[in-house]
């Protein structure tokens, strides 16, 4: 499968929404910089987010979130990974899309 | 205010960390602070995050420069304006915002909040009535 990682954010760029309507089921989307903002509950992009992880599993880099002190923010359903955590979904995976 | 001062308005519309703009937005602002010149600063879009409170950048090994907000206050920078549109779209609300303060001088140096919500057609107005809109 495929490993989509996202680093704009969301709500200036629709990298995001373009990842989560163009990927496979059974993908994996990964959001890192400030793609990470896409994990917030509550936001106006929020449904649209929970709504692609029934097709595809969504995590989203832990040190990116602590940066922007959204780490506590973070929606359910969405896993939290370290970098090395980052590291195995990029080997688990055949191949890595970024959306830039 | 003294002649020569100009009524400058910072419009922060990125986040911080993923661009440089955010830091480099803080360096100009100071710039202004230091010759005295009248500095406001309007937090909208993404650059609301830029004041996110809880910021902790030892994981990606970047300068955490959020504290500097907080001092903006000993430097005379006094009104920080934040769009309540925004927020909103972002789930967030002030209680996410670091608490940015400063001392009045003309009130016993009284603790007061520097952080002005405020609303599209607010803002309108706020760009309006500056001499100089730096925009970052």
């Amino acid at each position: 499968m495929l490993l989509h990682t996202v680093n704009k954010s969301p709500f200036e760029k629709n990298s995001l929404v373009s990842c989560l309507e163009h990927a496979a089921d059974g993908s994996a989307v990964l959001l890192i910089e400030d793609g990470v903002y896409g994990a917030l509950k509550g936001s106006a992009l929020a449904d649209k987010v929970k709504g692609a992880m029934g097709k595809t599993t969504i995590y989203a880099l832990g040190p990116d979130l602590e940066a922007r002190g959204i780490a506590d923010k973070v929606m359910d359903g969405i896993k939290v990974v370290d970098y090395a955590g980052f590291v195995d979904l990029a080997t688990e995976n055949d191949k890595v899309q970024a959306w830039l | 205010m003294s002649e020569g001062t100009k009524k400058f308005l910072y419009v922060n519309r990125k986040a911080p960390y993923g661009t440089i703009y955010a830091l480099e937005s803080l360096e100009v602002v100071l710039i202004g602070a230091a010759f005295e010149q009248d500095v406001q600063l309007l937090f909208m879009d993404d650059g609301v995050f830029q004041i996110a409170k809880g910021q902790d950048t030892k994981g990606i090994e970047n300068k955490n420069f959020s504290p500097t907000y907080s001092a903006l206050g000993d430097y005379e920078v006094t009104k920080m304006y934040v769009s309540k549109e925004s927020l909103e779209e972002r789930g967030l609300t002030v209680d996410d915002l670091m608490p940015l303060t400063y001392e009045d001088e003309d009130d016993d140096w009284a603790e007061k909040d520097s952080i002005i919500l405020v609303n599209k057609d607010e803002i309108a107005a706020l760009m309006e009535e500056q001499d100089v809109v730096l925009s970052f």
